[in-house]
């Protein structure tokens, strides 16, 4: 328990501070090679340097190979190589736009190292009523699982510092979800996600200085997934990501279609006083924020919070399901 | 409060989740389609699967109605 704790302990600082001093860095490097976008929703329409995946993924390799060192564990093998595919995934998306079934497919293939590893059991977990056994079926959830929490987290990269704010919610409600059921090693590496995602938010927070882009929010998603995966806990992952799961259906449901995010119509409009509310174009797609902004127009950090206070309201449930996972009817 | 909700659909995935789980494992994992035995594992898992999907047409369409619902809602609020 001891050498736990040690590794929880440092791998947060490494996590924590190597996101926080890599990033003022990289934005300077950004900015003096151009490497900058519009943010249309500020006064101004400042330039934001992006991406900023590029410390998000130091960060995370860096903290997941101490934890490796102290446990020589494959599963946390199979999620360093998984998040720096996925970075090379999102990277190249960064670099050029890729059609919307890019990176889908590109994410399904980022999940074959699990697999390859062994870093799984083919076992769904239910909270309640217990596991199911599922040997082929599984290969099929490992394989849609990093595609769909990547894709989950990239589809509320819409507004300043919402993706890293709730990854980081998001982790450590799973972190606590795996404290409780003394799954100790990958609650570490559940942490690690959770304290990169947070040194990031304190740049990419309203205003932000830096954008993840694509390369940063499928390593968020794609670690997360992964995370699910080895640890054993699916049900409760997506139990914790529930608010962003709610994002990509509405969006889903109201579009019929997989599409590229650059090619859609804005769901809102912005309004004389730097306010958001929901747009009336029936071609827009439903999303978590126009649904937010429906009755009432709201600031960006408004926004921002309620999608926090959802997050953390689905990551008690998570825990609240974690507890459930040991009773049995 | 504006929010509520959405917090309303957060919880209703929340039940469904746990209920859709509950079918499975008690009810749809244990179940055969073949009292002698004498069906294809293959097929009998085929069926499973298929009834699965069906759960999650159901989840997806209950969803869908909440949905229309809270916006609607939202829009004359």
């Amino acid at each position: 328990m001891e050498n736990q704790i040690i590794a929880a302990v440092l791998v947060s600082i490494v996590a924590f501070f190597s996101v926080f001093v890599i990033t003022p860095f990289l934005i300077k490097y950004l900015e003096k090679r151009n490497l900058v976008v519009k943010d249309y929703n500020r006064k101004g329409g400042a330039m934001v340097a992006r991406p900023g995946g590029i410390s998000i993924i130091i960060g995370v390799i860096a903290s997941e190979l101490v934890l490796y060192a102290f446990f020589q564990s494959i599963q946390i093998l199979a999620i360093v190589i998984t998040s720096s595919l996925a970075f090379c995934v999102g990277i190249i998306d960064d670099r050029r736009v890729m059609s919307g079934w890019f990176k889908p497919v590109a994410l399904a293939f980022c999940a074959i190292p699990i697999l390859l590893l062994g870093a799984y059991e083919p076992e769904l977990a239910f909270p309640i009523f217990g596991s199911v056994n599922i040997p082929v079926l599984y290969i099929g959830l490992v394989i849609f699982m990093i595609p769909i929490t990547g894709n989950t987290i990239n589809s509320i990269d819409v507004l300043n510092g919402i993706a890293s704010g709730f990854t980081s919610i998001a982790s450590f409600a799973l972190s606590g979800a795996l404290f409780v059921m003394q799954n100790y090693e990958i609650a570490i590496a559940s942490l690690v996600l959770g304290f990169v995602s947070l040194a990031f938010y304190r740049y990419h927070k309203f205003p932000s200085r830096v954008f993840p882009g694509d390369s940063g929010v499928l390593v968020f998603g794609a670690t997360y997934g992964a995370i699910a995966i080895v640890g054993h806990v699916e049900v409760i992952a997506a139990v914790a990501l529930l608010p962003a799961i709610m994002n990509s259906f509405l969006f889903l449901s109201s579009m019929k279609k997989i599409i590229e995010h650059r090619q859609i119509k804005n769901p809102t409009f912005l309004s004389d006083d730097y306010k958001l509310g929901a747009t009336h174009d029936k071609d827009a797609p439903i999303t978590i924020v126009r649904l937010i902004v429906a009755a009432k127009l709201l600031t960006e950090q408004e926004i921002g919070f309620v999608i926090f206070k959802l997050g953390i309201f689905s990551g008690i449930l998570a825990v609240i399901t974690a507890f459930l996972m040991g009773v049995r009817i | 409060m504006m929010a509520r909700p959405v917090y309303t659909f957060v919880f209703v995935m929340w039940l469904l989740i746990l209920a859709g789980g509950g079918l499975i494992v008690a009810i749809l994992g244990p179940l055969s389609f073949s009292e002698s035995g004498d069906l294809d594992p293959i097929l009998n898992s085929g069926i499973k699967v298929a009834i699965a999907l069906l759960l999650v047409t159901a989840w997806v369409f209950i969803l869908s109605t909440i949905k229309n619902w809270i916006f609607k809602k939202q829009l004359k609020s």
